[in-house]
């Protein structure tokens, strides 16, 4: 299987190299961030106000990690459902955010809005926690510390796994694979 | 008639949660094995692997498996002719889900409120089921659920008409509109007969049970054979990626009902399928 290292921040090229079905490593600065972040970010965004960190450009991964163990960087840390954060998603790509990671189908309007707005949405392998934690080398509160596990991380990741589900041209994994070994 | 101090279910509740949490039971690690050598898909594989190698890091470094470490729901079997005494038996339960949470650096993911949504901070409470049977002792299962697969749960009030077509149809349905959310390959707890309320209960009983081990009824067991087979025709596969494998076992727990009904639930369980138990 090709896996394919991208580097994160993504400029709108890397963006649009990337397709359905396809397993990348990604090395650099990801956030952490899920339904109660989402929400008070989505709050900030009708009203016109700033967000507590900028996130133009940058890539959000749906996680709220287990606290960690004296000497370690983080706790587990794999990814949440993403659906829950289909309500807050087509803002959030309109904003600038241009990757986000999680698990599991988005809605038609978070598709759109990553054609829309050249997003792309990528799955790490849900309840592998353990072993996605090891690939964050660093992390940091940067946003709403009293949401504990739901609070903006800043993460430093080095080969983080992930496959590509919905790229910017419309494809989905999730409907093709299925498709692929459907015998019903 | 026999005291228990509640200071032992305490202890053995905080024991249980880390055990739950960094190991996978054998059962499962058989299903995983059996899926990596099965699988057709190769991103399937690739699942497949990544969980066994989870499931291996968890056990040796002594860390959840999954960061969602759950809501504690704890089943307990109380012996009636056993007497608890040294306190408050619903308090020393919680208290052991507040130790283990907080000194196995578990999440702690229970919010207060539905609506306010302000996290308790430990973990608890705990959703305590009891049963009360023969004997002196006292059985302890806690199944860490996490939310995720949770909220992919389905209850329908099936009519008798509908049968076993309805029921099946109903199950495979609600597994594929689950499709990757609940982190396949999944376990299907079914909950058949009872009441509204009993067919939920039932179908999260049906988590409790080890992988592979089939229903004692061997009508049931075909069942559960069918459904499973049904279920992995659908092409979802390990995390919806495609492939063969979208369950690795289905359970189900049946119940008497009334000549009306015929009410079914579907409870599904990630492939961290944890449970353990104590005796006390």
């Amino acid at each position: 299987m090709e896996v394919k290292s991208i580097k994160a921040p993504l400029t709108d090229e890397d963006v649009l190299s990337l397709k359905a079905g396809q397993k990348v490593l990604i090395s650099g600065v990801i956030y952490a961030a899920r339904d109660a972040a989402h929400k008070k970010l989505a709050e900030l965004l009708e009203k016109g106000e700033p967000w507590p960190v900028d996130l133009k450009g940058q890539i959000i991964y749906y996680v709220g990690p287990s606290p960690a163990k004296p000497g370690q960087v983080t706790g587990s840390a794999g990814p949440t459902t993403s659906g829950r954060m289909d309500a807050y998603t087509p803002a959030v790509l309109r904003y600038g955010v241009k990757a986000l990671i999680g698990k599991g189908s988005r809605d038609e309007a978070t598709r759109q809005a990553l054609k829309d707005f050249r997003g792309v949405y990528l799955a790490a392998t849900g309840g592998a926690g353990a072993l996605l934690s090891r690939s964050i080398k660093e992390s940091e509160v940067v946003a709403y510390p009293e949401l504990g596990p739901e609070a903006i991380r800043r993460l430093v990741v080095d080969g983080f796994p992930a496959t590509v589900i919905n790229d910017a041209y419309g494809h989905d994994l999730y409907e093709e694979g299925r498709r692929q070994y459907s015998t019903e | 008639m026999r005291e228990v101090n509640v200071s032992l279910l305490t202890s053995a509740v905080a024991e249980m949660c880390t055990e739950a949490n960094y190991i996978l039971g054998d059962d499962v690690i058989r299903a995983l094995e059996k899926g990596l050598e099965e699988e057709v898909s190769p991103t399937g594989k690739d699942v497949f692997r990544q969980l066994l190698e989870n499931a291996r890091i968890a056990r040796e470094e002594q860390v959840p498996m999954c960061q969602d470490t759950g809501f504690a729901v704890i089943f307990v079997e109380a012996g009636q002719d056993v007497h608890f005494v040294g306190g408050n038996f619903g308090e020393a339960i919680n208290e052991g889900v507040r130790q283990g949470y907080e000194s196995g650096f578990l999440r702690k993911s229970i919010v207060k409120d539905p609506l306010q949504r302000e996290n308790t901070g430990d973990n608890t409470p705990a959703v305590i089921h009891i049963d009360i049977v023969p004997g002196d002792k006292v059985k302890l299962i806690l199944a860490p659920k996490g939310g995720g697969s949770e909220n992919m749960s389905a209850v329908k009030m099936l009519t008798p008409s509908q049968g076993v077509k309805g029921l099946v149809d109903f199950v495979v349905a609600a597994v594929t509109r689950a499709g990757a959310n609940p982190c396949p390959p999944v376990v299907v707890g079914v909950g058949l007969g009872g009441t509204f309320e009993k067919v939920a209960h039932l179908a999260k009983k049906a988590l409790l049970r080890s992988l592979g081990q089939p229903h004692p009824d061997p009508f049931y067991a075909g069942l559960e054979k069918e459904i499973l087979e049904r279920i992995n025709r659908t092409g979802i596969g390990p995390q919806g990626f495609g492939g063969r494998f979208t369950a690795l076992a289905v359970h189900m727990e049946v119940f008497p009902c009334h000549i009306a009904t015929m009410p079914a639930a579907v409870n599904l369980n990630c492939h961290a399928s944890r449970h353990v138990e104590r005796t006390i």
